[in-house]
């Protein structure tokens, strides 16, 4: 379904957005100024890939008005007139029009916790982008391949972060294990499929088979298009242990995972990010500068 | 590969006609506004000119997603060619392929250089996954010293990181490998 492409592309722009949101509160306030520029940059790569994605989101949004103008209720939205545009996306939906996972919503708390949830994130980030370069739709596929880039410095530079911090000093090291007692929760939610990724990702049998059965043209055609969660998530694992390894960090147990991100049931905190985010744009509509 | 044959595309169309190529050459005269030295032609992020002379239709690639210089770019580009009489002007963006530092122009890198920014090393020995691996020799643009070590891997700009030179300890910008 169409519908299914409009909220996977959303799904991965509120993940940019948020988490370069969250990084650029850091911007004048990191540890030093090298670390400073270094998050800002990674805040800015972040928001640059969220644009991408919400012009796409927009294109289809335009594209398909009458198939997907139900799925976004929020009066400020709906206020538009004409074509969206990717602003629009990201300034006049409702907290619960967001599909970010939880991870990327998570207050910054000190360095040690944003160091880990950058790299629990750009980790997933890199192997789903991986994979998504070579998706059927060429425009996700562009996006992730020019991402894919960026991405691969973040998961560097977080990742020699989470060494430097876990192999640090005692009081370094206690911050990151709370870190990973903090946020470790967050991450079973972004290995689970969304009805939409299910309805998106791998189809077991080739799309060509099925072409031509009559009434599913379209679902024919959008199988297979993005990876199954599912299966990126050992890799994953693995990366993870590797580095909290070299970081004489504690790998957590199996445990209770929260979810909900996906399917717009968040927690508290998205709500007041975005009342600063999009306070703006809510006062002033279309306000430029 | 894949940007051999749309680097080869590229030559293909400049070739095309004059008016096509005096759009090109127009073009040489919008900068990075970052970078000064460089032209949008040196820096490689133009993909195609489509013109009959009087409307110009331009196709760039941004080299950064998230790189703020991206638009500003367009409205130089727009607004040279208005300044030469091209009406309308429309600005195309295209992500695929990516660009990547092997896009820029050997007289970019040498401009680049002039500057006082280290231009990108060939992009096989750079760009590892490893944690705390570097790349083992950036040449430092004032006194070509290799005895240089990076100081962060993020720069002034998206682009770039800082280095500085362990022989003339001048601080200095590394146009990152990409």
């Amino acid at each position: 379904m169409i519908s299914d492409k409009f909220l996977y592309t959303l799904f991965l722009a509120d993940n940019a957005l948020i988490l370069g949101h969250r990084n650029s509160e850091w911007t004048g306030h990191g540890p030093n100024l090298e670390q400073d520029i270094a998050i800002s940059n990674i805040a800015l790569d972040l928001v640059g890939q969220a644009r991408n994605l919400y012009q796409y989101a927009a294109e289809q949004y335009n594209n398909y008005r009458d198939e997907l103008s139900g799925l976004i209720t929020s009066p400020a939205f709906n206020q538009v007139q004409g074509p969206i545009d990717e602003d629009d996306l990201a300034y006049l939906r409702d907290v619960n029009e967001f599909r970010n996972n939880l991870l990327v919503e998570q207050p910054n708390g000190d360095w040690a916790k944003t160091i880990l949830r950058q790299f629990l994130f750009s980790c997933y980030q890199q192997l789903l982008y991986e994979r998504m370069k070579q998706s059927a739709d060429l425009q996700l596929a562009a996006i992730a391949e020019k991402s894919l880039k960026e991405v691969l410095y973040h998961v560097r530079w977080s990742g020699e972060w989470v060494i430097r911090l876990g192999d640090g000093t005692e009081e370094s090291k206690r911050r990151m294990q709370e870190a990973i007692a903090s946020l470790w929760k967050f991450t079973g939610e972004l290995f689970i499929a969304a009805s939409f990724e299910k309805a998106l990702a791998s189809a077991p049998t080739a799309p060509a088979a099925s072409t031509g059965a009559p009434g599913s043209p379209m679902e024919t055609s959008l199988a297979g298009l993005v990876p199954a969660p599912e299966s990126l998530k050992e890799t994953w694992l693995e990366k993870v242990a590797g580095t909290f390894r070299l970081a004489t960090l504690d790998m957590p147990a199996n445990s209770w995972m929260q979810q909900g991100g996906k399917d717009c049931i968040h927690t508290e905190h998205l709500g007041f990010l975005l009342a600063e985010m999009q306070y703006l744009q809510r006062a002033y509509p279309g306000s430029e500068w | 590969m894949k940007m051999q044959e749309a680097k080869n595309h590229i030559t293909d169309i400049r070739a095309v006609d004059a008016a096509t190529q005096q759009v090109w050459q127009y073009l040489e005269e919008v900068t990075d506004p970052e970078v000064p030295v460089l032209t949008v032609v040196d820096l490689g992020i133009i993909r195609g000119v489509i013109t009959d002379g009087k409307s110009a239709e331009v196709t760039i690639t941004p080299t950064y997603t998230g790189c703020p210089a991206m638009d500003m770019i367009s409205t130089n580009i727009r607004m040279v060619l208005a300044s030469h009489g091209y009406a309308p002007v429309t600005i195309k963006t295209i992500l695929s392929p990516a660009w990547t530092t092997e896009w820029m122009t050997e007289a970019g890198k040498e401009k680049l250089k002039a500057y006082g920014i280290a231009p990108p090393n060939p992009k096989q020995s750079v760009c590892t996954p490893e944690y705390f691996h570097r790349e083992e020799a950036v040449q430092c643009p004032h006194c070509n010293s290799f005895h240089t070590h990076m100081i962060s891997e993020f720069g002034s700009t998206a682009c770039k990181s800082l280095y500085r030179c362990d022989d003339c300890q001048e601080p200095f910008d590394y146009f990152k490998c990409h």
